[in-house]
């Protein structure tokens, strides 16, 4: 009886064709996720217990009719010079308090960052998309100014450090280095945004 | 001369296909580990508004989708040309999201419960007034923290 020698080869050719084929499938059925957007915090439904007196002149109102017209601090504005009036804003520091602000001073607009609030508010028949770009104004003004402190802190940029302390896949030691800094340059401009409720009609 | 003897002159050598199939897995592989399954078919048209000062959404498994937009052409007929809210599979009513929400995070295990965040995809197309009743029975179930979903991009070109 003649031996046989080993097992006999098996023909790999068709491999190809089978990876190819899962290859093709997977291909077909990918959809790369684009899921990024504007965090915002809602405010919560229960009034706080102690009535907040706030000076008229803290207050940054931007009002959006349902033309997608702006109506800031009772003037009538173009969309693009939204974020410039925002930072000016935010960053006017008008009782000497903040020392890193780089306003005008103005008396009659707000006091300090951590005072001034920026109120939003917009009609039911306002586009969302319009409501979108008011919003991306809003929060680019912040990160600008974010930005520019943390430049002069830390030699980088806000935005750059906040998504490298968000993204998961940051070793933790670095990630706990950054999450002081990013604290510190949040705590410099606090994001207050309130969303008045939508009015009706006209 | 016989010691320079031509080689067998005429058909070219064939080229080794022995590596390709290492190329495609190679390939295979990569789209395998980008890709990930659809959960739910659109009904709504969704074409989200572009912004450029995202925040990219990590963490899948604490997302809780909400889609807005008109219904897609094949539905038109049915639910009419107003925008309508998507909540997984089917349309609802305002009324519905709250009761959604609540049952969406009892699905999550204990400790993602109070870390949910709620994507809206909204069509660019889509009024206000629907989104403030959404976000009015958001903070009626306390679900605060909100992400506007958008495309990167340019904000103006919301506007044309």
């Amino acid at each position: 009886m003649p031996r046989r020698k080993g097992a006999p080869e098996v023909n790999a050719g068709s491999m190809a064709d089978i990876a190819f084929l899962l290859l093709i499938f997977f291909l077909v059925t990918t959809t790369i996720e684009t899921d990024a957007g504007l965090d915002r915090m809602l405010p919560p439904i229960e009034p706080p217990d102690t009535d907040v007196v706030i000076k008229q002149k803290n207050i940054f109102t931007v009002n959006i009719n349902k033309n997608g017209q702006l109506l800031v601090e009772d003037q009538l504005m173009e969309l693009k010079d939204l974020r410039k009036a925002a930072v000016s804003f935010l960053d006017n520091g008008a009782d000497g308090s903040c020392n890193y602000c780089k306003g005008r001073k103005d008396p009659s607009s707000s006091d300090n960052p951590s005072k001034a609030i920026v109120s939003l508010k917009n009609d039911r028949e306002t586009k969302y998309a319009t409501y979108i770009t008011v919003q991306n104004e809003l929060v680019g003004a912040y990160n600008d100014l974010r930005n520019r402190e943390a430049q002069r802190l830390f030699g980088r940029d806000f935005t750059e450090m906040e998504a490298e302390y968000l993204n998961p896949e940051t070793p933790s030691s670095i990630r706990d280095d950054l999450k002081d800094k990013v604290k510190r340059v949040q705590d410099m401009f606090p994001q207050k945004l309130s969303e008045a409720e939508t009015s009706t009609g006209s | 001369m016989a010691k320079f003897a031509k080689k067998k002159d005429g058909d070219l050598p064939a080229v080794s296909t022995a590596s390709l199939p290492d190329i495609v897995f190679m390939l295979l592989f990569f789209f395998m580990t980008v890709t990930t399954m659809k959960d739910s078919s659109l009904l709504v048209q969704n074409t989200l508004p572009n912004a450029s000062e995202v925040k990219k959404l990590e963490k899948k498994d604490r997302v809780v989708y909400i889609y807005v937009g008109k219904p897609i052409k094949e539905y038109q007929k049915v639910f009419g040309t107003e925008p309508k809210i998507q909540l997984n599979d089917k349309f609802a009513d305002v009324g519905e999201v709250g009761t959604y929400i609540l049952a969406e995070r009892a699905k999550k295990p204990q400790e993602l419960q109070n870390v949910l965040t709620t994507a809206l995809k909204v069509d660019k197309d889509a009024n206000m007034g629907l989104i403030s009743d959404i976000k009015q029975e958001l903070r009626k179930v306390n679900a605060l923290k909100v992400n506007y979903t958008t495309y990167e991009g340019n904000a103006f070109n919301n506007i044309n």
